[in-house]
């Protein structure tokens, strides 16, 4: 029987990897877009997870909702990504400190 | 008394004045002076209105506000008029030479691109005096009082191109700071007694202020310390030693303001207002003597400077020095009625003795200086005659109106028995000599004698113009304008003493204006001795006062006319002494090389540290490097890198999350 724990520690295994991700990613933007995409996925996971056990269709529902969102999000980021591309001929994100103060 | 007449009194010059100094150059020269002169006649004749209405037809005083301005806890700040014989008696006096020298000035100034300038000034003037002579509270006077100090500064500065006019007027300005200082510190002493700006509470409070002590220096009475500081601001306005520097280079500025401001109106200011405070006074023996003291010093020493002075108008001015000096002393005597008395003929004589210098000037082509004249009765007949006038009234020629309150402060003074009456009686006897010395040979220098014009001339033609400007700068009598003036001031210059005396001096003309203990009241002592104007003047033809003139006139006639080589040879005898006067006793080498050396050394003192230093070092930049400081250390939080923050995004909610975890 698959507990609310598992299903919560991989939820948090996973959040956890898509954090360590975008510390320690120096070289490439995509990865950044794609870590954040695991972010999300790791609190629908939460989101279903409570959903099976509170018996509750309405946490899925949300998960329909944050995926719409986070796709939408993808390819808005991925069209800055390559306008980025355009104007700086490099994705490395050791690159991008224009905000450095 | 009808308010709204007397409301037009200082509103008629006023009009004028605003409408000539906004639209002067618009409406053209003809069109100003014939509204700044119908603005002063206006109150020329509604004052002499009054004047009879009063003294003739029984009107008692007028005291009442006329518009409130502001009422803040409880106290008014009122526009209101005190008319009585005192304030009317000046409103007459000042409206009348304002008059006459409004007329003089459509000649003197007749080519000054500045005319319309300077009728709006003088219209100003009128208007400011007038608010000064008439007020019934302290704050109205406060204001007339600032207002011609300001009128004052203008006209000195008139001619605001020449650095020295510049100079003067600052001067003014300033050295009347100094009494102002004085004088507002004098109404706020009264003010913290009575809490009333008006009069007459701080009147009705005098008894009552005398019998307290001010903690200051040590514990002094308190009306003793106002009636100082009140004085103090006399002694700017009225030109009185220390403060009398800014009268002689006063006269930087035209003829006309001279004869109206610095001689006959402005400068009588501070005798006036010792008058009218007389119930104050009266209770202060101690700043009486001091009024005492500082009058005589004046009348004395500063008659001295006169006769070694060479410009014409600034003997005249150190004259005036002299002559408020006597008024001065009057008042420390509470003979208050001699020095108004005082102050009357000596408007009218001081003024004609300005204007008629104006109009030797004018015949000179602007020159002023008393060597370079010389045999000029000759060819300005109206002016010499006006001016010997003028002069004899000055030096107290029996009958003649100059004799009259001249001879009554010297007896006044006599009889006091203040501290300091005895040292001030020597002063002023003294003074009459010096008076007449300095008077007799500005007359004997000017109109008669050598007619060292020609030599001027002549230099001046080799010097510039080569052989054609020989006998071009022969004098001429001046026009009509100028001499009408002349003969209008001459009139009563010689006979309103005459006139006059019974009854302001003698005939308690005053009555309740001009107030008087029975201790004090020498003028009363003199009264009974009284028997006419005729027999006053002749037992004064035998009195020490005029024997000490006769002297003068002696001595000017033989050092000035006579001989001129003894002037000459005993300027070289005396040098040192001549130094000194040269120097004007060092008041200006001490004003400018002590007091204002320590001035620009606290000024600067307080500019590099006080401000730049601590305000602009400290305070704003300090403010603005910190900032820069602490931004240059949380800069380096900015990395620029995502990544970074996002970590401190995941950092700070963690906290926050832990926080809150460990709390709930």
């Amino acid at each position: 029987m698959i507990t609310l724990a598992d299903l919560l520690t991989l939820s948090a295994i996973l959040f956890a990897l898509a954090v360590a991700g975008i510390f320690l990613n120096r070289k490439n933007v995509i990865l950044l877009l794609m870590c954040v995409e695991l972010l999300l996925l790791a609190a629908n996971f939460n989101f279903i997870a409570f959903s099976r056990m509170l018996g509750d269709l309405t946490g899925q529902v949300f998960v329909f909702f944050v995926l719409t969102v986070a796709a939408a999000e993808s390819a808005i980021g991925l069209a800055i990504l390559v306008v980025l591309f355009r104007e700086r001929r490099s994705i490395s994100v050791e690159d991008l400190n224009t905000l450095k103060g | 008394m009808n308010p709204h007449l007397l409301i037009a009194i200082p509103l008629a010059p006023l009009i004028a004045a605003v409408i000539a100094g906004l639209a002067g150059h618009r409406i053209g020269r003809v069109a100003t002076h014939t509204l700044t002169i119908t603005g002063v006649a206006i109150a020329c004749g509604l004052s002499l209105y009054v004047l009879k209405q009063m003294y003739w037809g029984g009107v008692g005083t007028f005291n009442g506000p006329v518009y409130t301005w502001l009422v803040s806890d409880g106290v008014h700040i009122q526009v209101g008029f005190l008319i009585d014989r005192l304030s009317v008696l000046m409103m007459s006096v000042v409206t009348f030479v304002s008059l006459c020298v409004h007329v003089y000035t459509i000649g003197y100034m007749s080519d000054d691109p500045g005319y319309t300038r300077f009728f709006s000034y003088i219209s100003l003037f009128t208007f400011a005096m007038l608010m000064l002579v008439m007020a019934n509270n302290f704050m109205q006077l406060f204001f007339g009082w600032e207002a011609v100090g300001m009128v004052s500064y203008l006209l000195i500065g008139f001619w605001y191109t020449r650095p020295s006019a510049i100079f003067a007027n600052l001067k003014a300005f300033i050295v009347n700071r100094v009494g102002d200082f004085g004088f507002i510190l004098g109404i706020a002493a009264l003010f913290s007694y009575t809490h009333s700006l008006s009069y007459t509470t701080a009147f009705a409070a005098a008894p009552h202020i005398a019998q307290q002590t001010l903690p200051v220096f040590g514990g002094v009475n308190a009306l003793t310390l106002a009636c100082v500081c009140l004085f103090i601001g006399a002694m700017g306005k009225s030109a009185q030693v220390p403060l009398h520097v800014w009268l002689p280079d006063s006269m930087e500025g035209p003829t006309p303001i001279s004869a109206l401001i610095h001689a006959a109106t402005m400068v009588t200011a501070g005798i006036f207002m010792v008058a009218r405070m007389s119930p104050l006074f009266e209770y202060s023996n101690a700043a009486l003597s001091f009024v005492l003291v500082i009058g005589a010093t004046t009348a004395f020493f500063m008659g001295i400077l006169g006769v070694v002075n060479n410009d014409i108008k600034r003997v005249i001015a150190y004259s005036t020095l002299s002559q408020l000096g006597y008024m001065t002393a009057a008042l420390g005597a509470s003979a208050y009625s001699a020095a108004i008395f005082h102050l009357m003929t000596h408007a009218f004589f001081k003024a004609l003795l300005f204007l008629a210098a104006g109009s030797v000037i004018i015949g000179m082509h602007h020159e002023q200086d008393m060597r370079k004249m010389g045999g000029l009765g000759k060819y300005m007949p109206i002016t010499a005659i006006t001016c010997w006038i003028g002069g004899l009234a000055l030096v107290a020629t029996p009958f003649f109106s100059g004799f009259y309150s001249k001879d009554a402060i010297i007896e006044a003074v006599g009889l006091s028995h203040r501290w300091g009456s005895t040292y001030a009686y020597w002063c002023v006897l003294f003074g009459s000599f010096i008076t007449s010395l300095y008077t007799f040979r500005l007359l004997f220098m000017t109109f008669h004698g050598e007619e060292r014009f020609r030599h001027a001339a002549a230099a001046h033609g080799h010097d510039e113009h080569g052989h054609e400007a020989h006998g071009a700068h022969e004098p001429r009598e001046s026009p009509l304008v100028v001499t009408l003036p002349l003969i209008a001031l001459a009139i009563p210059s010689l006979v309103i003493g005459y006139l006059t005396v019974g009854t302001v001096l003698y005939g308690n003309y005053f009555g309740s204006a001009i107030m008087v203990r029975p201790q004090n009241d020498v003028l009363a002592q003199m009264a009974a001795g009284y028997h006419g104007p005729l027999r006053l003047a002749l037992e004064g033809l035998v009195g020490w006062p005029f024997l000490f003139a006769l002297a003068g006139f002696a001595t000017a006639w033989l050092f000035f006319l006579r001989r001129p080589d003894l002037a000459d040879a005993a300027a070289v005898k005396f040098a040192w002494l001549k130094r000194i006067l040269d120097q004007k006793f060092y008041f200006d080498w001490f004003n400018e090389q002590v007091i204002a050396r320590l001035g620009r050394g606290l000024g600067t003192g307080l500019w590099k540290v006080g401000d730049q230093g601590v305000i602009d070092g400290a305070l704003v930049n300090g403010t603005a490097a910190s900032v820069g400081w602490f931004g240059g250390v949380v800069r380096r939080v900015q990395s620029g890198y995502l990544y970074s923050y996002a970590f401190w995004i995941v950092i700070g909610l963690a906290a926050l999350l832990g926080w809150f975890l460990v709390h709930a």
